[in-house]
């Protein structure tokens, strides 16, 4: 019989492999310090070309067109949620006519850019004055803000019909027949089963479609509304000053980075349920 | 030989042929073809912008991926550049960054050439200019698209490539892009759509794109539902080709993985 007389004595571990600079690591400090370069310049650049005639001529123009664009974008998320919920409900029907329509109303307004809508509204219902005279809405179409907000309400509308459907389907079959089991109406079995958690699905998209929509709202400058961009086009084409489009960069990414965090926050807080 | 080919091609150009979209409207109103209608700027417009759509896809796609590598590489900093990368440009308009490359590069080449000594005026090309401005948001985005495929292969992959002796670059070519395309390519179908709508936004700096020609024709005619109609009708037309040809694509790319 064997057995073990002398442990064997603990040795030292192998050495650590020292890479001290492998590439990724020197691409990584390059690509930084290229972007501290840009930073820097970026500073640099807004310092020595600081006007204080200028920040006190344009500055209130750009907090006006914040609030322009912040007040389209929200007038036409909530439009556009209202208009959302009957295409969605069409798009879902057994009724062919209905989804006929409603499928085509989203395909049309998701696969022509904004832009092109927003000139055939603008420009091109613009040019029936005559007849909208007669039926009394110039007044609507006359203003350049009234066609942005309609124009990104249509549009917004096609793709929260499609995120709405998207989360109504994603409820598995055996919610519905569960609360039909429990005798629950189909009106209630909807508002108290299905639809709250379709809507915890439908949140991540509704909030990426927020930040398309305000990303997509600075189109609405071309025709002459004053938002956040329109102003910073404004204060281009009097100064010539490259600075006022570095503004607006910060003005939107400080914009769609806030409302990241606070729909990061809001998803985080509403489905605390749901984690383990 | 060349004039039968060209015979050809303008056969079956599919705007202003003999069968084009253009000619089915007949000849003398507002949309025929030569010195009577707009057709012809029209179909100028259509050209130019499905070139710069496929001028812009595969740089985009290349700075992506590489955006991607380095979002999922195990150094800190090289994320984090990434990181910065796709922050800044997810965030900004389109718009915003198509003026901002516009101008900027304007800017830095006035500025470069100032240093060598030379005083003049420089415009540069709206098209590379958009192509540029296009292919970093189109980058950006697919640099998402693409980090998430890459989530999506199993370590193992990179092992089996590993213990069979390839080299890395092999790896990467023979093992993961292979899989890597198949995961990311409904993604990526939504991207050239995407793409494709962003196209217009280049009309704004002046190149000849769909929307610059069917504006300058409403603007002329006094026609402009008329006109900007048949800008959106033909985005929605090339928005449906691509999408048969991507189904193809897709379906092509699966041939592997049997019926369902």
């Amino acid at each position: 019989m064997t057995y073990v007389r002398e442990l064997i004595p603990p040795r030292a571990p192998p050495a650590l492999a020292v890479r001290s600079l492998a590439p990724a690591r020197v691409a990584g400090i390059g690509v930084l310090l290229l972007w501290a370069a840009l930073a820097i310049a970026l500073v640099f650049m807004m310092i020595n070309g600081w006007d204080q005639d200028k920040f006190q001529r344009y500055g209130p123009r750009y907090l006006h067109g914040l609030w322009t664009t912040i007040s389209l974008v929200g007038l036409s998320v909530i439009l556009g949620a209202i208009l959302s919920a009957p295409i969605a409900f069409a798009r879902m029907a057994r009724n062919k006519v209905l989804n006929g329509i409603a499928y085509a109303y989203v395909y049309v307004f998701r696969s022509t850019p904004l832009l092109a809508q927003l000139f055939l509204i603008y420009y091109g219902l613009g040019s029936f004055r005559p007849e909208l005279e007669a039926v009394g809405l110039w007044w609507f179409f006359r203003e350049a803000w009234y066609c942005g907000l309609f124009s990104l309400t249509l549009n917004t509308a096609a793709y929260q019909a499609e995120i709405l459907r998207g989360a109504i389907e994603s409820v598995p079959r055996g919610q519905h027949e569960g609360a039909a089991a429990l005798g629950l109406s189909k009106r209630n079995a909807f508002r108290k089963v299905i639809l709250p958690q379709a809507l915890i699905v439908a949140l991540r998209p509704y909030g990426n479609e927020i930040v398309l929509l305000i990303k997509g709202s600075a189109v609405v400058a071309i025709v002459t509304v004053y938002d956040l961009m329109g102003e910073t086009r404004y204060a281009f084409s009097r100064t010539f000053d490259y600075q006022t489009y570095l503004w607006a960069a910060i003005f939107y990414l400080a914009i769609v980075e806030a409302l990241r965090h606070l729909w990061a926050f809001i998803e985080a807080r509403l489905t605390r349920h749901l984690k383990r | 030989m060349s004039g039968f080919f060209s015979a050809l091609l303008s056969a079956l150009d599919p705007l202003c042929g003999p069968v084009g979209l253009f000619s089915l409207f007949g000849s003398g109103n507002l949309v025929a073809c030569g010195e009577a209608g707009w057709g012809d700027e029209i179909a100028f417009g259509v050209k130019v912008t499905i070139t710069l759509a496929i001028a812009t896809l595969p740089v985009g796609l290349v700075i992506g991926f590489l955006i991607a590598l380095a979002a999922q590489s195990e150094d800190k900093l090289l994320r984090l550049a990434a990181g910065i990368y796709t922050t800044i440009f997810r965030g900004l308009p389109e718009l915003l960054t198509l003026f901002i490359v516009y101008y900027g590069m304007q800017i830095l080449i006035q500025a470069v050439l100032a240093s060598f000594g030379y005083e003049g005026r420089v415009e540069i090309n709206a098209f590379f200019a958009g192509m540029a401005a296009l292919a970093v948001v189109f980058s950006s985005y697919s640099s998402e698209v693409l980090l998430s495929a890459f989530r999506a292969i199993p370590r193992g992959q990179y092992e089996a490539g590993d213990s069979l002796g390839l080299h890395r670059s092999r790896t990467m070519v023979l093992v993961i892009l292979p899989q890597l395309i198949r995961i990311a390519l409904p993604g990526l179908t939504n991207l050239w759509l995407i793409l494709l709508k962003d196209t217009s936004y280049v009309s704004v700096i002046g190149l000849a794109d769909i929307l610059r020609q069917t504006g300058i024709a409403a603007r002329v005619s006094k026609e402009a539902f008329f006109f900007y109609g048949i800008a959106c009708l033909l985005y929605l037309i090339l928005a449906m080709i691509s999408s048969f040809g991507l189904g193809f694509i897709e379906r092509w790319a699966r041939r592997s993985e049997g019926r369902r």
